[in-house]
């Protein structure tokens, strides 16, 4: 009997190489923490810059006026016709704008030596166009004194928040410094102030004279019919290709080769489904261009592979006792499928489903293709069809023109309308989450 | 009843297919980016004035506008092409053999190109000499032919600051970047009097001595920019040193960053442009298919709302954005009235 020889030292201190051991595992979890702060530092400043940049978008300078609705401008005939009406142009509107800012800078008393014309140069495009709305829709009201709440030029709205400043308007010929003068006046009469801007969520896109006055709504609309296409035609169809591959297909060659092939295409850049879009849906089919049902298809194209995997992993992931069970007590293949397999995949497949939306909501790229990208959203569908086949933008798209524009004013625009896709994105993923944490059975 | 799904999806798809094929309400327009500002003003303009529906308007480039609307007549064609040029014979081909065949011509207005710099940076008075011998690849110096040597503006010019070159011009796809090639380049060319020197190389080649007056430089002095106004803008944002080409409605919407550059002494403005004294400008027009008409509802009220006086004149929204009016706009109001078609019949 001999004593055992330690041949490496005390448990209780450590040697060399345990110590080499231990820190190389500090290291290694630094090194996670640093990659996580950096991750979570990154999404921080992406959010700071969006939210800083976009929440002005969500607010607009207003400005109120008492407007007269002079007769003899608005119906020369004095007959109330409303073909007649109609006959006046927006430019025929312009006169009387003038004249009730004039009459306001002379009852609030605001010191100026802008000419009327001048003075209405703050206002916006728009004003004109609403002023018109209103009267044909209320011809009554002619002759009346009615008060309005216009949109102020993109010059004033930017010199409100900040953007436009009295040295940067120096070669400005938009605005000049006496009618920056006006509107502080305006603003110290209290007329002129910066408001909540539902427009922005609700409106149309407007031209580039005017971008005051663009919003977001109709796009989202667009948006809105392109995800029902994708819902009514992917869901079903890629639930339908997964059971049949996973549950009833024989495994041989042919089911491995469109595997891969599902796999492959989930690795596809979307540009290319934007090229057989056209390819095949517009210049083939003769489906009309910038439509939601084109777009739709598109993305149906780019989504449906990402259903497909999310539905066969939540299918495999059924135990088959479960299966075994079904078949057991005299249940069909079918039955078994439909009775008991689908029923606990589902949670599964409705979170594959939604990020597949989601993922198709935020995509651009085959939008170009399919003329979905330009000054499209300007009208408002006003039927399920129309929805679907008249031209229309989408959100991305729409944010992607807002960025490309000369004014300043739509760059704004841009990161509000950023803000409005990740509240829908992050909405949709929070649905997906809470999904699967009620539904999902773990086994 | 995977069978059924699909069916039924087949179904559906064909169902709604049958009704694309019903009529088109509204115009479509596609084509040169820089008159998409302009004609979606217009567009705007048009759908709150008349009970027709707002038109459509694509932007992608005048090339790309002119090949779309050359591809045939019918619905899910577009109805009017947009381009910062004029439409050429090859095009004209290309329609002829489509099926479009009474093309109405229709000039605008004119643009200006202008360049500019950071509102920060030095202010440049340019002639086309400078731009050429700045950015051609190749210039002659002492007599001979060398590839371009000066990487700083106060060598083209003693007047200069000493800046190094960079320009962002605009890429070949754009038209704006043929009348760059054209009105600057070129002309300074000519006016050093290389251009004769390049026809001698060339074995009285005129072709090939203009080819070799516009190749401009590639060793990263003069970069084309594909995108938009916008991506120039940033990329002078980036590098101060940079000078971009702009059209004139861009610079002046972004007169707070950019700084303009004369050119042969003339500032460049509405004005400028259309007396003839600023030299770089260009026509701009759009193309309306005739066939169209009639069949399109507002097509032709949208023609000649485009180039009516209170929206194409000189005190129109247009105007005001940036176009030059045309002083000849009344015979091109005749043109749009009587549907002349490009070689005259009408």
């Amino acid at each position: 009997m001999s004593e055992p020889t330690r041949t490496h030292g005390s448990l209780l201190i450590q040697d060399a190489r345990t110590r080499n051991r231990n820190r190389a595992e500090t290291r290694f979890k630094m090194y996670g923490i640093a990659a996580i702060s950096i991750g979570l530092l990154m999404l921080t400043i992406l959010l700071i810059t969006i939210i800083g940049r976009g929440t002005g978008a969500f607010q607009q300078t207003f400005v109120t006026l008492p407007v007269e609705l002079s007769a003899a401008k608005l119906d020369k005939k004095g007959n109330r016709d409303l073909a007649d009406i109609k006959k006046v142009s927006t430019f025929g509107y312009t006169p009387l704008m003038s004249a009730a800012l004039e009459a306001k800078v002379a009852q609030a008393g605001i010191e100026t030596t802008l000419k009327p014309k001048a003075m209405a140069a703050i206002l916006s495009k728009n004003a004109a166009a609403t002023l018109r709305y209103y009267v044909l829709a209320n011809p009554q009201m002619i002759g009346e004194v009615v008060e309005f709440t216009f949109l102020t030029n993109s010059r004033v709205d930017g010199y409100l928040k900040g953007r436009v400043t009295r040295d940067s308007i120096a070669n400005d010929k938009n605005i000049n410094a006496a009618q920056l003068d006006l509107v502080d006046g305006l603003i110290a009469d209290g007329a002129l102030k910066k408001q909540f801007n539902l427009a922005f969520i609700t409106g149309a896109d407007a031209s580039d004279a005017r971008p005051e006055a663009a919003g977001m709504g109709v796009s989202m609309i667009g948006s809105l019919f392109m995800m029902l296409v994708v819902l009514v035609l992917a869901l079903p169809i890629g639930v339908a290709a997964s059971i049949y591959l996973e549950e009833f297909a024989p495994k041989n060659w042919i089911t491995d080769i469109i595997e891969v092939n599902i796999s492959n295409l989930a690795a596809v850049p979307s540009i290319v489904f934007g090229i057989l879009g056209l390819a095949v849906f517009i210049n083939y089919m003769h489906l009309p261009n910038s439509a939601p049902l084109v777009g739709g298809l598109v993305l149906t194209l780019m989504t449906l592979p990402t259903i497909i995997i999310s539905t066969r992993a939540s299918l495999k992931s059924v135990p088959p006792s479960i299966r075994d069970a079904a078949l057991g007590v005299g249940a069909s293949k079918m039955q078994s499928v439909f009775h008991h397999v689908l029923p606990l995949a589902a949670p599964g497949i409705l979170t594959g489903t939604i990020i597949g939306l989601a993922q198709a909501l935020g995509e651009t790229a085959p939008l170009l293709l399919i003329g979905m990208v330009g000054f499209i959203a300007s009208n408002a569908p006003d039927s399920i069809s129309s929805g679907l086949l008249d031209p229309n933008s989408a959100m991305p798209a729409q944010i992607y023109e807002w960025a490309k524009r000369a004014d300043p004013a739509f760059y704004e625009r841009a990161w509000g309308g950023i803000i409005i896709l990740l509240v829908f994105l992050i909405t949709m993923n929070a649905i997906a989450i809470m999904l699967r944490r009620r539904f999902e059975r773990r086994w | 009843m995977s069978s059924i799904k699909m069916t039924t999806s087949a179904l559906a798809i064909a169902a709604v297919s049958a009704t694309a094929a019903a009529a088109r309400d509204q115009v479509q327009v596609a084509g040169s980016s820089t008159v998409l500002p302009y004609a979606s003003i217009v567009a705007e303009a048009f759908g709150e004035n008349f009970d027709f529906p707002t038109p459509i308007v694509e932007s992608g480039g005048s090339s790309a506008g002119l090949k779309r609307f050359c591809e045939g007549v019918g619905e899910n064609t577009i109805d009017v092409a947009n381009a910062s040029r004029q439409i050429k014979g090859s095009e004209l081909e290309v329609c002829t053999a489509n099926g479009v065949t009474d093309i109405i011509e229709v000039q605008i207005g004119y643009d200006g190109i202008v360049f500019a710099s950071d509102i920060a940076g030095e202010s440049f008075e340019f002639t086309a000499i400078d731009w050429y011998k700045a950015l051609s690849a190749e210039i002659v110096v002492d007599g001979a032919v060398v590839a371009n040597p000066y990487t700083m503006w106060n060598e083209v010019n003693a007047d200069f600051p000493a800046q190094p070159i960079q320009a962002y011009i605009p890429g070949t796809k754009h038209g704006t970047r043929e009348v760059f090639e054209d009105k600057v380049i070129l002309a300074g060319c000519e006016e050093t009097g290389d251009f004769e020197l390049f026809k001698t190389v060339n074995g009285d080649d005129k072709k090939a001595a203009e080819k070799a007056c516009i190749a401009l430089r590639t060793d990263g002095k003069s970069v084309d920019i594909d995108g938009d106004y916008t991506e120039t803008l940033a990329r002078i944002e980036s590098n101060k040193d940079g000078i971009g080409v702009f059209g004139l409605a861009f610079y002046e919407n972004n007169t707070d960053k950019l700084q303009v550059a004369t050119m042969s002494g003339v500032v460049p403005s509405t004005e400028s442009i259309s007396t003839g004294d600023y030299p770089v400008s260009r026509p701009l027009f759009f193309y309306v298919k005739k066939a169209h008409i009639g069949v399109i509802p507002g097509l032709k009220e949208f023609a000649e709302f485009f180039v009516a006086d209170e929206i194409a004149g000189p005190d129109g929204p247009l105007a005001e954005y940036g176009l030059v009016s045309d002083p000849a706009l009344a015979d091109t109001q005749a043109v749009v009235e009587d549907e002349t078609t490009i070689g005259g019949g009408s």
